[in-house]
């Protein structure tokens, strides 16, 4: 009924939306780019970038599986309690060596992947409801591992945490390695393809003969390594594991990220370069209201208003 | 407690025209579903109470009463939510928002620590209704979104979460909370009268057919004549509303309204409400057993701190795994009645 009169507004709303939709993201991490640099003191300067860089490679990290999963027409809620998980392995296991711990982490990460997927393909619970329930029993397991904050004493996990190669951190150089491997993987393989297929229309991608639970599995196997791995970076980051409040939250930041970078909540598309700007778009935005003496709280407000305005632009594109 | 199936399934059983011996099994399947969580809720409570001298005592039976109500008014909305096949994830935020605008407000009389909290909820719960039903928006992200703006507009409420507003111990407020009336808490009572009305309303009025018919089939719904963007608009503002109902009561109980609470507890009320036998689908639910839902619950973290070796993270652990369990059950039953 509504369709009827806004499409009869003009058409050029809608193209202005899908122009908004599609470089929305880069444009508006250009104008806070702008915006700082004008209005921030000490703003430009190699220093800042490198610290800024480096806040937001675990949220790229666990904004990619989560592309992964929404590309699917899925979601995974669990990736906190995921980041959670590894940091306790990680400390459990460190005494066997960190090379040892990771990987144990890793497996963890891992495991709640394929309980999620299975949950999933399987019996055909909701994405939302599956990666819920491991979200609260993920960070429940994590706890009972280790109950509270742990240093870590390792030096290979502070070089990890804190080096660089020619002045580019570690993190960084993970997150965009990660990043490539991934859109590599969306764009090239078969594995990508089936993934957006499904995302696209399971029924139909069910009737094409695609595997699809093995392929959904594999899905929240990726974002769960993903989560892992964002885990064990921000872990030799902090040099402390901190199971209560590691990852709190980071479901809704890795949405956030996917979802402003265009990418359609329906599935059957992934824009991982619109993921990576939106991860870059919600921490430059973090940065520009702390800068400025402006709350914390108001950043919440602010995150909850691009997320609306992203998922608005995104279904005036869906209609056309 | 109501036994009777619900019309849109009955419905849909005629429609399909099963051979007898599927309708059989299929009314088992619907029992099981319908009736599963309050078996194991009786079942839980007698095993609870053998196995420890301190459950069945008044004091343990009132607390966990008082703790259930709470969540109880949060899932009565939940409930509405989901028949209609949404969800709405903003429920913990507004719940903690909801008793520290009433504590703030109960400086101002009772009227104000009720209304405030009230108004406020029920017009976010407005704003998702409108941008989930006019705009066409999916029901978790935008709820998503208003469970952090509600969370953001707490802090800012509150300096931040340094601040915390008392609630006067001897106004009329404070004994909505913390009073009692034969015995039993008066929030327990005014949980017990809006399960009743709930009830009502979703089986008993036209609303309550819009409701059942928007998460039955959207589309079906719209060309039978039911206002489908007004009913959705309606259950999360319903939402809002009961969420923060549920925070003012929590403030006047507590005496302040404290800023960490309701973390995790659109979690808590969403397992409730599908315990209950509600389907995550729509179309499919019953108020009572979303009280049922909320009950087990409670009774299940009542016994792992009884058994006190266990602590809280053990908690999570086993709601996690049975939400996991209820919900494979669910599929599996719903499977067999060829609902889903």
């Amino acid at each position: 009924m509504t369709d009827l009169t806004l499409g009869r507004v003009t058409v050029d709303r809608g193209r202005l939306l899908g122009l908004l939709q599609e470089y929305g993201v880069y444009a508006g991490v250009v104008a806070l780019l702008l915006v700082n640099t004008f209005f921030t003191p000490h703003f430009l300067s190699t220093e800042n970038f490198r610290t800024q860089a480096v806040q937001v490679s675990p949220v790229l990290i666990v904004a990619l599986g989560m592309a992964l999963a929404i590309g699917s027409e899925g979601v995974d809620l669990a990736v906190g309690s995921v980041m959670a998980l590894s940091t306790s392995l990680l400390s459990l296991y460190l005494g066997y060596g960190p090379g040892v711990a990771i990987l144990i982490a890793l497996v963890g990460g891992a495991v709640i992947g394929v309980a999620n997927g299975s949950l999933i393909a399987f019996v055909g619970v909701q994405p939302i409801v599956a990666t819920l329930a491991l979200m609260v029993a993920g960070r429940g397991i994590a706890l009972v591992l280790l109950p509270q904050l742990k240093d870590v004493h390792d030096p290979a996990m502070a070089e990890l945490g804190s080096g660089d190669v020619l002045g580019v951190p570690y993190l960084v150089l993970i997150a965009a390695a990660l990043a490539l491997l991934v859109a590599f993987v969306v764009r090239r393989t078969t594995f990508g393809r089936q993934l957006l297929a499904i995302g696209d229309s399971r029924p139909a991608a069910r009737l094409a003969g695609l595997p699809v639970r093995r392929v959904l599995i594999l899905v929240y196997v990726c974002s769960g390594v993903l989560a892992a791995v964002a885990g064990v970076l921000a872990t030799a980051r902090l040099t402390a594991s901190d199971p209560t409040s590691l990852g709190n939250l980071m479901e809704l930041s890795a949405i956030t990220a996917v979802v402003v970078g265009g990418t359609p909540l329906s599935g059957g598309r992934v824009r991982i370069g619109g993921t990576v700007a939106g991860a870059v778009l919600i921490q430059l935005l973090t940065t520009t209201l702390i800068k400025h003496d402006l709350p914390p709280s108001w950043t919440q407000i602010a995150q909850a208003v691009v997320i609306v305005l992203a998922v608005y632009a995104a279904r005036e594109r869906g209609k056309r | 407690m109501t036994t009777d199936v619900d019309i849109p399934v009955r419905a849909r059983d005629t429609a399909e025209e099963e051979p007898s011996g599927a309708g059989r099994s299929e009314r088992l399947s619907a029992l099981a579903q319908q009736h599963g969580a309050l078996v194991t809720l009786i079942v839980a409570m007698t095993v609870a109470s053998f196995s420890f001298d301190t459950f069945l005592t008044g004091d343990n039976l009132e607390n966990m009463a008082l703790s259930s109500a709470f969540l109880a008014v949060v899932a009565l909305g939940m409930t509405f939510v989901i028949v209609t096949g949404g969800i709405d994830l903003s429920v913990g935020s507004l719940f903690a928002l909801g008793g520290v605008l009433a504590a703030w407000g109960s400086r101002y009389g009772t009227v104000v620590a009720l209304l405030l909290p009230l108004a406020v909820c029920g017009l976010i719960g407005l704003v998702n209704g409108l941008l989930i039903a006019r705009s066409r928006l999916a029901p978790f992200i935008v709820t998503l979104a208003s469970m952090l703006g509600a969370r953001g507009l707490l802090l800012s409420v509150t300096d931040e979460g340094s601040k915390t507003y008392l609630v006067d111990k001897d106004s009329f407020f404070a004994k909505l909370g913390q009073g009692a009336l034969l015995g039993v808490g008066v929030p327990v009572w005014i949980t017990v009268a809006l399960f009743v009305l709930g009830a009502v309303v979703l089986r008993r009025t036209r609303f309550g057919q819009y409701v059942y018919a928007v998460g039955g089939n959207e589309d079906a719904a719209a060309l039978m004549g039911a206002p489908v963007a007004r009913t959705k608009i309606s259950v999360y503002t319903l939402s809002g509303l009961c969420a923060g109902l549920a925070g003012a009561l929590n403030a006047a109980w507590l005496v302040s309204g404290v800023t960490i609470l309701g973390s995790g507890m659109e979690l808590e009320a969403i397992s409730a409400v599908v315990i209950g036998g509600t389907l995550l689908t729509g179309g499919f639910g019953f108020i009572s057993g979303s009280l049922v839902g909320v009950l087990l619950l409670k009774v299940i973290q009542n016994v792992i701190n009884q058994i006190g070796s266990l602590d809280s993270a053990y908690q999570q652990v086993v709601s996690g795994a049975f939400l996991a369990a209820v919900v494979i059950a669910q599929t599996w039953l719903g499977r067999r009645r060829r609902v889903l």
